[in-house]
């Protein structure tokens, strides 16, 4: 560790970790539901085990970007960060604040916690992903714009790079956009409509951003190829990903009482989304392809090519299959969403987050990687996590078709319900896949413990 | 003596990526509309004679004539004349804000008979493609424009200006676009 404020990323990579346990464990809870319809009820019901399981990814992907952006900017600014006790500060108060309201949502019914946070005031609550009280939502603005204002501190004082600006792009843009959460219009179409502002405009814009940053800087941290053949890249992927990106929102404009002409820009505009991801692919393989230095963290390496391959099958080649707007109109809101939701999800930002601690976690502890048996632990988890990941993506996938077929395209359509319990098997299987995947995350928490050889390298290696 | 491979491509090889995706999405856009409009030839062409095909004319002038001086730039600086390359980078930046100004006052027309997106199916691909291509006028010359000051910098000679070639491949990117364009919307019948 070159700065010693970077140390703080440690407490926001321990916390991520903890609540993406959490996710997974309510993940597998309402995968359970979907089979066993009255499990874990009245104490559970479906609808809160799912906003517990979305809301804690947001959540916890947050504590990963802001633990990756800490760790990072002092490193690349060549500088200390402007305020490491502000970031202490913001890491109890977004942690305090995100445990209330997940208890929130567990002890009391949702009706009774809007009226204890006085939703009446500002009714923000009761939209998909941005169910948080309205004052959570205050605390989140507070929390973004304090880390906005450090991490924008450091790097002014410090040196730009291209990484650094581009990701500090992003998290501003987290900002921004998170504030239409706040705009909450009567009509139904101009709130899904803005509702799209934070939701898509996060995913498929200014996280990107960020995702790219990220890959690339652990690129060069493990490669060792020259910065300004990745910073090439890096403006290539960011000026196509916002392209594609921003005028790609319209895929989400199509059925729900907007202006024909979505159809057609949102149509042409995401199709051509795959591509920044694809070349996220190329990139970084080429990267370690050229690749000046073979670093002991070999497990990093893994994550960081894992995670351009997964954001590039999840995000552009899932999300590609059911973006054009005829498609679209059978397919929306079925399984198939839950398929490419899932490997989007964790291609593109969990695997971003752990390809940033897997590298640099050990380097926090002390060293430059991870022991021989943690490695071979972590890669061992790596592959259980993205393997479960595919097989759920893919069980979805044959779900999702059979339902369009049945409840939307055939003749005599089927009711939802009626579709839903022919759906049985794919669901069984899918929870399979699920405890698949748990089990890689136990084992991926278990290798941060483990004890063994460490690996040998030759130091001057490494800068 | 010095002695540089002859390269295929003039400029960095990384616009040169950006410019094909560049016109892979134009391109797409482009067989959206011809597709559309063999299905609303009728339509297509009422509404084509709408357009204001005068000023499109001049706007394809002024940019032709803006990508021929982006060439002498680069030709001044082959032959290490910095002076002349910036001088050529600011008419080349003057003609295509002549086509800023020209295609607003064809938008004001427009917006102002009360036409938007949602008019007609014509409406929407000439006001999508047409303001698509805008930014692009836009982006175009601030690339230009951080060349220039670059230039006058003295970051570039003989030698060394990679960075005008790119540049100025991007502005042409922008020019080719437009001539496809303009006959596609304007004209074909």
């Amino acid at each position: 560790m070159k700065y010693e404020s970077q140390g703080i990323a440690k407490m926001y990579f321990i916390a991520a970790l903890g609540l993406f346990l959490g996710q997974i464990i309510f993940g597998i809870i309402m995968g359970m539901q979907y089979v066993v319809g009255d499990f874990l009820f009245p104490e559970i019901p479906f609808n809160v085990a799912r906003m517990v399981h979305t809301n804690l990814l947001i959540i916890w992907l947050l504590f990963g970007f802001m633990g990756s952006a800490y760790y990072l900017v002092p490193e690349e600014a060549e500088r200390e960060l402007f305020s490491p006790i502000l970031a202490k500060v913001m890491f109890w108060v977004f942690l305090g604040a995100s445990v209330l309201t997940i208890l929130g949502y567990l002890l009391v019914p949702y009706a009774r916690l809007a009226e204890i946070t006085m939703n009446d005031l500002l009714p923000t609550m009761g939209r998909e992903f941005l169910e948080q009280p309205t004052i959570t939502k205050i605390g989140i603005v507070i929390v973004a714009l304090a880390f906005v204002y450090n991490i924008g501190m450091t790097i002014l004082a410090g040196r730009k790079t291209v990484i650094n600006v581009v990701l500090l792009t992003g998290i501003i843009g987290l900002a921004v956009f998170f504030l239409f959460a706040f705009y909450n219009p009567h009509n139904i179409v101009l709130d899904k409509y803005f509702w799209w502002f934070v939701i898509h405009l996060w995913v498929e814009g200014v996280w990107e951003l960020i995702m790219a940053s990220l890959l690339a800087y652990v690129l060069i941290k493990v490669t060792g190829v020259d910065r300004e053949v990745i910073e090439k890249w890096l403006y290539i992927i960011v000026a196509m990903a916002l392209i594609s990106g921003l005028i790609g929102t319209g895929h989400h404009f199509f059925w729900i009482g907007t202006p024909d002409y979505w159809q057609w820009l949102g149509s042409i505009f995401s199709a051509l989304e795959p591509i920044p991801f694809f070349m996220m692919t190329l990139f970084a393989f080429s990267v370690v392809n050229q690749r000046r230095r073979d670093h002991p963290n070999k497990a990093a390496v893994l994550w960081a090519l894992g995670t351009a391959v997964m954001a590039f099958l999840g995000a552009g080649v899932w999300g590609f299959m059911h973006t054009l707007a005829p498609i679209n109109y059978y397919t929306h809101g079925t399984q198939i969403t839950a398929a490419h939701g899932h490997m989007a999800f964790y291609g593109a930002y969990v695997m971003v987050v752990l390809t940033m601690i897997s590298y640099s976690m050990p380097i926090m502890r002390g060293k430059k990687a991870a022991n021989e048996t943690a490695q071979k632990l972590e890669i061992w988890a790596f592959w259980l996590m993205t393997l479960s990941m595919v097989g759920l993506t893919l069980i979805l996938t044959a779900a999702g078709v059979m339902q369009v077929f049945l409840q939307r395209f055939s003749e005599d359509p089927l009711p939802f319900m009626v579709v839903q319990d022919e759906l049985k098997n794919f669901y069984w299987a899918r929870e399979i896949t699920g405890i698949g995947f748990l089990s890689g995350l136990f084992l991926y928490l278990y290798s941060f413990f483990a004890k063994g050889k460490e690996v040998e390298f030759e130091e001057e290696q490494l800068d | 003596m010095d002695y540089r491979e002859p390269k295929l491509l003039p400029g960095d090889l990384a616009i040169w990526l950006f410019i094909f995706m560049e016109l892979l999405v134009f391109g797409l856009f482009f067989i959206v509309y011809a597709v559309m409009r063999i299905q609303n030839i009728e339509m297509f062409n009422h509404y084509q004679l709408t357009l204001n095909r005068e000023l499109g004319a001049a706007n394809t002038l002024l940019l032709i004539t803006s990508s021929y001086f982006v060439v002498r730039a680069v030709h001044a600086i082959r032959v290490d004349n910095v002076k002349k390359c910036i001088y050529w980078i600011y008419a080349a930046l003057a003609t295509g804000a002549g086509f800023l100004i020209l295609k607003s006052v064809e938008y004001s027309d427009t917006f102002a008979a009360g036409i938007n997106l949602s008019t007609n199916m014509f409406y929407m691909f000439y006001l999508s493609l047409t303001l698509f291509h805008f930014l692009h006028v836009i982006l175009g010359m601030l690339i230009l424009f951080a060349v220039a000051i670059k230039a006058q910098r003295g970051a570039y000679s003989a030698q060394n200006h990679t960075g005008v070639e790119t540049g100025a491949s991007y502005w042409h990117m922008v020019d080719l676009v437009w001539i496809i364009l303009f006959p596609l919307v304007y004209i074909i019948r």
